[in-house]
C-alpha cells in the first residue's frame, strides 16, 4: 500500500482543536450569566438571536436552495404575536415565546405557496414582497400601536426579574435556550435522512431529484422548520427591547441583509459557517464601534472580498486545513 | 418468455429546445429483462431521451408508459422510487459528500431502505463497482473514471427495475471494459432491464440483446446487434462523425 495512514493524533489534531473551541464557546455561553454584567448579557442575547437567524437563513439558502429575502417576516410575526400574548392577553413571557414560535409557523403556511411557485430571483423578490405585506398589515392592527409601534407594559418586564441584571439574565437564558434548541435540532436534522437529502440538494439538485429526493417536500419542510425559531427570536427581541414596531420588528436590514453578509462571510452550506460569520460580525461591530456606520461598509467589503477569494466563505478555507467538519454531519461508511 | 413484455413504452415522444427539435414523434418499446444498446451520433438526442424518461425534463409532446402506467407527468423522484434509475453522461456527484454518502442517499431515498439496510446496500454497490476503497473520500476529489463508477454505483443503490446508463464505458482499458460488460450483464441477471447509451461498440455487441439507433429525432433502425451493426444506414449516420468507433 502506498497510502500509509497518518498517525491518528496528527490527523485529528486540528479537528480536536476546532471541537474544543466549539465546546468552550458553548460553556462560555452557558456560564455567561455568572461571569458578566447586564450590558454584556444584552449583547450576548443579540449574538444568540443573530446566530440562530443566520443558521436558519443558511439552512434555506445554503441547503434547500430557497434564496429568501423575507425571513424578517417571521421575526416580526413572532414579535407581534409575543406582544399580543404578553401585553394584551397577559400570558407569561416564558409561555408566550414558544407560542409566538407556533404562530410564526402558522403564518408560514400560506407563504409556502410562494416558495412552491417561485424559484431563484423570483423567489427572492416574492418573499421580500410578502414580508413587506406582513409589515404593512402589522402596522394596521388595532391594539398593536399601528404605524409607530408601542412599548410592552411594565408588568412584562417585571415578570422577567426585579432588577435590570435579573431581567438581562432571564432574557439571555431564554435566547440561549432557543439558540441551543435551534442548533441541536438543526444538527440532528442534518444527520437524519432528511439531512442527507438536503446536502444532496445543496450539491446537485437534479441528481438528487433523479435519485429519489422529493425536492418539493424537502424544501417546504425546511422552510417550515425555520419559521418557529425565527418567530421565537422575534419574541425575545421584542422582550429585550420592550418595544414592537413595524419597521424595527420586521427589520429587513437587521434580520435579512446583515444575516446574508454573516452567512456569506462565514460560509454558506455548512453548520460552522453561520457561527464563524456571526463572530466576525460582532467583532467588526465592536472594533469599529467608534466609527458610526463604517462597520457596515467594512462588513460589505469583507463579504465581497470573501466571496471573491472563496465563495463558500471562511469556513471553506479553514476546512481545507482541518480536513473534516468540526460539527460532524457525515455518515461514516461501516468498517470493513 | 418474459423478454417481450414492454416495461417502458415511449409513445409519440417529442422534445424541442427553443426552435430546435431534438426528438420528434419517437415511438419505441423497451422490453423487460433486456439490455438495449442505444447508438447515435453526438447531439442525436440520446441523453435527452434519458432526461425525458427519468423526468428531469418534460417532453414537448407524447407519453411515457411505465409498466402500464402513464408517468409522463410524474416527478423525477417518484419515477426513481417506482424503479427508474439513471446515470448522467457528465457526472453529477454530490461533491461535498463522501462516496459512501452519495450511494447512501440513493439507497435511503431511491430504494427507500431503512438506515441499516441502506448502509449495507451502499457498501454492496461500492464493492461491486470497485469504489469501496474510496468510500470515505469526498466525491468532489474523484477522477473522471471514478466519478463514472460512482454514477453507476449510485443508480444501482436506488434498486432500479429499469437502469438507464449514459456512456459509462468511455476511457476504460479493454480489460476494464470487459469487466464492466460482465457487471452490466450481472445486473441484468438480477432481473433488471438496462438501456445503455454507448459508443464503445465492442461493449454493446457483447452485452446487448438489442440495439437501436437514434437519428433525426427518432429511431432510425433497431434489431439484434448483428442486424443493426450490418445495417448500411448506421454507417451513413456515423459517416464523418468522429465519435464512432
Ligand atoms: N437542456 C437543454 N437545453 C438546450 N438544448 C439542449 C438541452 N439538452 C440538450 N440540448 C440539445 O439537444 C441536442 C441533443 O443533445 P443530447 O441529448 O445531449 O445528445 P446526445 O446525448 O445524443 O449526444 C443537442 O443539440 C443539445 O445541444
Ligand atoms: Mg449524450
Amino acid at each position: 500500500m502506498t497510502d500509509l495512514p497518518l498517525p491518528p493524533t496528527s490527523r485529528h489534531a486540528p479537528v480536536v482543536f476546532g471541537r474544543t473551541i466549539v465546546i468552550a464557546l458553548v460553556a462560555l455561553a452557558v456560564s455567561a450569566p455568572w461571569l458578566t454584567d447586564a450590558n454584556a448579557l444584552q449583547l450576548g442575547t443579540q449574538f444568540l438571536c443573530l446566530l440562530t437567524v443566520a443558521l436558519m437563513w443558511n439552512l434555506l439558502a445554503g441547503y434547500a436552495d430557497i434564496l429568501s429575502l423575507g425571513q424578517h417576516m417571521f421575526i416580526g410575526v413572532g414579535a407581534y404575536a409575543f406582544y399580543g400574548l404578553a401585553a394584551n392577553l397577559s400570558v407569561m413571557p416564558h409561555i408566550a415565546i414558544p407560542l409566538a414560535g407556533i404562530i410564526a409557523l402558522l403564518a408560514a403556511l400560506p407563504v409556502v405557496f410562494v416558495v412552491f411557485r417561485l424559484r431563484a430571483a423570483y423567489l427572492a423578490v416574492g418573499t421580500w414582497v410578502v414580508a413587506e405585506v406582513f409589515m404593512l398589515v402589522a402596522g394596521r392592527i388595532p391594539g398593536f400601536g399601528l404605524g409607530t409601534g408601542t412599548s410592552l407594559p411594565l408588568s412584562t418586564a417585571k415578570a422577567m426579574g426585579a432588577t435590570a441584571l435579573d431581567r438581562a439574565v432571564s432574557i439571555y437564558l431564554l435566547a440561549l435556550a432557543v439558540a441551543l434548541v435551534a442548533w441541536l435540532g438543526t444538527w440532528m436534522l442534518l444527520r437524519s435522512r432528511h439531512g442527507i437529502a438536503l446536502m444532496a440538494i445543496r450539491d446537485n439538485e437534479e441528481a438528487a431529484s433523479s435519485l429519489g429526493v422529493n425536492l418539493i417536500r424537502t424544501r417546504l419542510g425546511v422552510f417550515l422548520w425555520t419559521a418557529p425559531f425565527l418567530g421565537m427570536v422575534g419574541a425575545i427581541t421584542a422582550l429585550q427591547k420592550m418595544r414592537i414596531s413595524p419597521t424595527a420588528s420586521f427589520g429587513f436590514l437587521d434580520w435579512t441583509v446583515f444575516v446574508i453578509f454573516i452567512v456569506v462571510i462565514g460560509g454558506i452550506g455548512s453548520l460552522e459557517g453561520p457561527l464563524i460569520g456571526t463572530i466576525v460580525y460582532f467583532a467588526l461591530r465592536y472594533a469599529l464601534s467608534d466609527y458610526g456606520t463604517w462597520y457596515l461598509i467594512v462588513l460589505g467589503g469583507v463579504s465581497v472580498a470573501v466571496m471573491l477569494v472563496e465563495p463558500r466563505g471562511l469556513w471553506a478555507l479553514l476546512r481545507r486545513w482541518i480536513g473534516e467538519d468540526v460539527i460532524p454531519v457525515s455518515h461514516r461508511a461501516p468498517k470493513q | 418468455m418474459t423478454a417481450s413484455i414492454p416495461v417502458l413504452h415511449l409513445s409519440g415522444l417529442s422534445r424541442r429546445f427553443g426552435g430546435i427539435t431534438v426528438l420528434s414523434d419517437l415511438d419505441f418499446e423497451i422490453r423487460k429483462g433486456e439490455i438495449l444498446g442505444i447508438l447515435g451520433p453526438n447531439g442525436a438526442g440520446k441523453s435527452t431521451l434519458f432526461n425525458l424518461i427519468s423526468g428531469v425534463l418534460p417532453p414537448s409532446a407524447g407519453a411515457i408508459i411505465y409498466k402500464g402506467t402513464d408517468i409522463t407527468r410524474m416527478k423525477p423522484w417518484d419515477r426513481c422510487q417506482a424503479g427508474i434509475g439513471r446515470t448522467y453522461q457528465i457526472p453529477k456527484p454530490f461533491s461535498h459528500m463522501t462516496v459512501f454518502e452519495n450511494t447512501l442517499l440513493a439507497a435511503v431515498h431511491g430504494a427507500r431502505l431503512s438506515s441499516a439496510q441502506a448502509r449495507t446496500r451502499s457498501m454492496d454497490v461500492l464493492h461491486r463497482t470497485g469504489l469501496a476503497p474510496l468510500a470515505a473520500q469526498t466525491a468532489g476529489t474523484l477522477r473522471l473514471l471514478d466519478l463514472k463508477r460512482l454514477e453507476l454505483a449510485r443508480a444501482l443503490a436506488g434498486d432500479p427495475e429499469v437502469l438507464l446508463l449514459d456512456e459509462i464505458a468511455g476511457g476504460l482499458t479493454e480489460a476494464e471494459c470487459h469487466s464492466l460488460v460482465d457487471m452490466v450483464m450481472a445486473i441484468r441477471d438480477e432481473g433488471r432491464t438496462i438501456v445503455w447509451v454507448e459508443h464503445v461498440m465492442t461493449a454493446l455487441r457483447r452485452a446487448c440483446s438489442r440495439l437501436a439507433v437514434i437519428y433525426g429525432g427518432g429511431i432510425l433502425t433497431s434489431g439484434t446487434p448483428a442486424e443493426v451493426l450490418a445495417d448500411p444506414q448506421l454507417k451513413a449516420v456515423y459517416l464523418g462523425a468522429d465519435d464512432a468507433e
